[in-house]
C-alpha cells in the first residue's frame, strides 16, 4: 500500500464480469445489509413482515382456489391434491423469490445511477446483491413452508433434501442471468421494467404453482408439454414439490416422468446459459452506463 | 519517474439531443437513413495527458469544458470512444463528495460501505475507523442517521472517508468549495500532506489561489480541447488575462 508500489499500468472501466464480485465479497455484503436495514427502517415488525406477507397470501390463495374451487382433495373431490396447502405453498415461495429477485435486480442498475455514474466499481455487484437479499427474505419463507410441512406429517429422505437445493439453486441462477439482462437493458430502455413485472405475472401461472403438472400433460399432449416443462421455473417448482409437499403424502402420487434424468440437468444448463447471455450483455452494454444514467 | 495517468488521444462524444420519438426515427427511416438521428458534440477531442507519479496537476477552464468528463475517464467511469486511458496503482475519485452514502443509514454504516465502495478491505476500514471519525469531527454522532447531519458534517465524514482510503492516485472534483472555513483548511493541509507523500494528485477547482498552492503544473481545458499544459502560475494568469 505504499506509493512507490510498482504496479503495472492498467486500462480502468474494463471489468471482469462477474469474477470480480469474489474480490469484492466485502462491499457486497454491506450492499446487502444496506438494504435489507433500509428496508425495514421505521417499521415495528421489522423482518417479520416477509413472514406475515407470504402467510397471508397463502391463506387467501388456500381458502380461494384449495377450498372455493374444489382443489383439495377430499372425500366429496377425490382428483384433488392431497395437503394442497403444503403443495401450494412450497411453490409459492419458490415463485416469491424468483419475483422479488428478478424485480429488484432489473432495477438495480437505475436505481444505483447515482453511484455508477461517479464512481467505479463492478458494477454486477448492484443486480448480484439484489438476488442475495431475496435469498434472504426467501429464508423465513421457508421456515415457514417447513413448520407447515412438519404439521403435514413431512419425512424426507437426504435425496429430497438435495431436490430442494437444486431448485433453488436454478431459480436463483435464472434470475441473475435474467436480473443482469434487464438490468443493464432498462438503462437504455425503461420498457424493461414493465416486461419483466408482465414477465412475473405469467411465471406464477406458467408453472405448476396453483395446479398439478398433470392436468396441463392432460391439455396440451406431449409435444407442447415437453415445452412447458424446459421452463426451468417449472423444474424449480417440481423439485419443491418433490422435496417438501411429496414426503407428506402417501407417496401414490405421480411426480413428473424423467424429473431427474432430463429435466433437472437441463434446467440447470439453461439457467448457466441465461447467466452467460446476461453477462454477455451486461458487458456490451456497461460501458455505456454512466453516461446514459 | 514512472507514469501514473496515462491518457492517450481519447475522444469522446456525447449525444446532444436524444430523438426518442417513434415519428421522427420512422421519418429517418423512410429517407433512406440519411443524416444522424441525433446531434453530437466532442466532449473530450484528441486529449492527451501524461501525468508522473507524484505529480500535482489542476485541470482548469470553464464549465463545460470537460473536466469532469476526463476525470471520469481516468477513474473507469466511463470509456472513451477512441484513445486509450492507462493508471497505475489505485485510483479513487472524490468526484463528488458523500456519492455512495445512504441518508437512512448510520454515520458508522456509512463508512464501512463508503469505505468498501472506494476499495477498502474490511480489515481496512476497522483499522482506520477511528482515525476516520476522528479526523471528521463528528465524534458521538456517528452513530446519528447522516440525513440528520448538516450539509458540513456530511461533507467532513465522506471527505475523511475518501482520504483514508489511500490510494495511489487522487482525483478531486469541484469538492473543497463546500464546508466551513476551518475545515477546508484542514482538507487543504491534508491534501498539501498527501502530496508531500508523493500521492499523485489531480484536482478540478474554480479556486486559483487555492490550485497554485496545491499543484505544479496545471492543465487548460476549453470545449474538450487542451489549450494549454505547463506550470501552474502560466496557467492561471492565461485564466485570468
Ligand atoms: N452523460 C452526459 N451526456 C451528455 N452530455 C454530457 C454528459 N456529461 C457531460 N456532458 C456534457 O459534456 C460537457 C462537458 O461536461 P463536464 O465534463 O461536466 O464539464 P466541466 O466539468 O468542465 O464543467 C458539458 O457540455 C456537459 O453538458
Ligand atoms: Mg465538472
Amino acid at each position: 500500500m505504499s506509493a512507490s508500489s510498482p504496479a503495472e499500468l492498467t486500462s480502468p472501466g474494463h471489468g471482469g464480469g462477474l469474477r470480480d464480485i469474489r474480490q469484492s465479497r466485502f462491499l457486497l455484503k454491506l450492499l446487502v445489509r444496506k438494504e435489507l436495514k433500509v428496508r425495514y427502517r421505521g417499521s415495528v415488525l421489522g423482518l417479520l413482515w416477509s413472514y406475515v406477507k407470504p402467510g397471508v397470501q397463502f391463506i387467501v390463495f388456500y381458502i380461494a382456489l384449495g377450498v372455493f374451487l374444489g382443489l383439495e382433495r377430499s372425500p366429496r373431490n377425490p382428483e384433488g391434491l392431497p395437503n394442497y396447502a403444503v403443495y401450494l405453498f412450497s411453490g409459492i415461495v419458490l415463485i416469491n423469490f424468483f419475483s422479488e429477485a428478478l424485480g429488484n435486480a432489473s432495477r438495480s442498475i437505475v436505481n444505483n445511477g447515482n453511484l455508477i455514474k461517479k464512481i467505479y466499481l463492478p458494477r454486477e455487484l448492484f443486480p448480484v446483491a439484489s438476488v442475495w437479499v431475496s435469498a434472504v427474505h426467501f429464508f423465513p419463507q421457508l421456515v415457514v413452508l417447513v413448520a407447515g410441512c412438519l404439521l403435514a406429517g413431512w419425512h424426507p429422505n437426504v435425496f429430497q433434501l438435495l431436490a430442494a437445493v437444486a431448485g433453488f439453486a436454478i431459480v436463483g441462477l435464472l434470475a441473475t442471468g435474467l436480473g443482469l439482462l434487464f438490468g443493464s437493458a432498462n438503462v437504455y430502455f425503461r420498457d424493461s421494467e414493465n416486461l419483466v413485472d408482465m414477465l412475473l405475472m405469467v411465471a406464477t401461472w406458467a408453472s405448476p404453482v396453483m395446479y398439478a403438472w398433470s392436468m396441463v400433460e392432460e391439455k396440451l399432449g406431449a409435444a407442447w408439454f415437453a415445452v412447458y416443462q424446459a421452463n426451468p421455473i417449472t423444474i424449480g417448482v417440481e423439485l419443491f414439490h418433490y422435496a417438501f409437499w411429496f414426503p407428506t403424502t402417501d407417496g401414490t402420487t405421480a411426480m413428473p416422468p424423467n424429473l431427474f434424468t432430463l429435466w433437472t440437468p437441463l434446467g440447470l444448463v439453461i439457467a448457466l446459459a441465461v447467466v452467460i447471455l446476461g453477462q454477455y450483455t451486461f458487458r456490451r452494454l456497461e460501458g455505456r452506463f454512466a453516461q446514459e444514467l | 519517474m514512472v507514469n501514473a495517468i496515462e491518457v492517450s488521444d481519447i475522444s469522446k462524444q456525447f449525444v446532444l439531443r436524444h430523438t426518442r420519438s417513434i415519428k421522427e426515427a420512422v421519418v429517418w427511416l423512410a429517407k433512406g437513413r440519411k443524416g444522424d438521428l441525433s446531434e453530437k458534440f466532442h466532449a473530450l477531442k484528441n486529449v492527451s495527458v501524461e501525468v508522473r507519479t507524484g505529480e500535482t496537476v489542476a485541470l482548469l477552464g470553464l464549465n463545460g469544458s470537460g473536466k469532469s468528463t476526463l476525470l471520469k475517464h481516468i477513474s473507469g467511469v466511463m470509456l472513451p470512444d477512441s484513445g486509450t486511458v492507462r493508471t497505475r496503482g489505485r485510483v479513487a475519485g472524490l468526484i463528488e463528495v458523500g456519492a455512495g452514502f445512504h441518508p437512512d443509514l448510520s454515520g458508522r454504516d456509512n463508512v464501512f460501505l463508503n469505505g468498501a465502495i472506494l476499495g477498502m478491505t474490511e480489515q481496512q476500514v476497522k483499522d482506520r475507523f477511528d482515525e476516520i471519525v476522528e479526523f471528521s469531527e463528528i465524534g458521538q454522532f456517528i452513530d446519528t442517521e447522516v440525513k440528520f447531519y448538516s450539509s458540513g458534517m456530511y461533507l467532513r465524514l465522506a471527505f475523511s472517508v475518501a482520504v483514508h482510503t489511500d490510494p495511489e492516485v487522487f482525483l478531486i472534483d469541484e469538492i473543497l468549495a463546500v464546508g466551513d472555513e476551518p475545515f477546508q483548511r484542514k482538507c487543504i493541509d491534508k491534501i498539501q500532506e498527501l502530496a508531500r507523500d508523493g500521492k499523485t494528485l489531480v484536482v478540478v477547482s474554480h479556486d486559483l489561489d487555492l490550485v497554485s498552492r496545491i499543484c505544479d503544473r496545471g492543465i487548460l481545458l476549453e470545449h474538450g480541447n487542451v489549450t494549454f499544459d505547463g506550470p501552474i502560475h502560466e496557467a492561471v494568469s492565461i485564466l485570468r488575462a
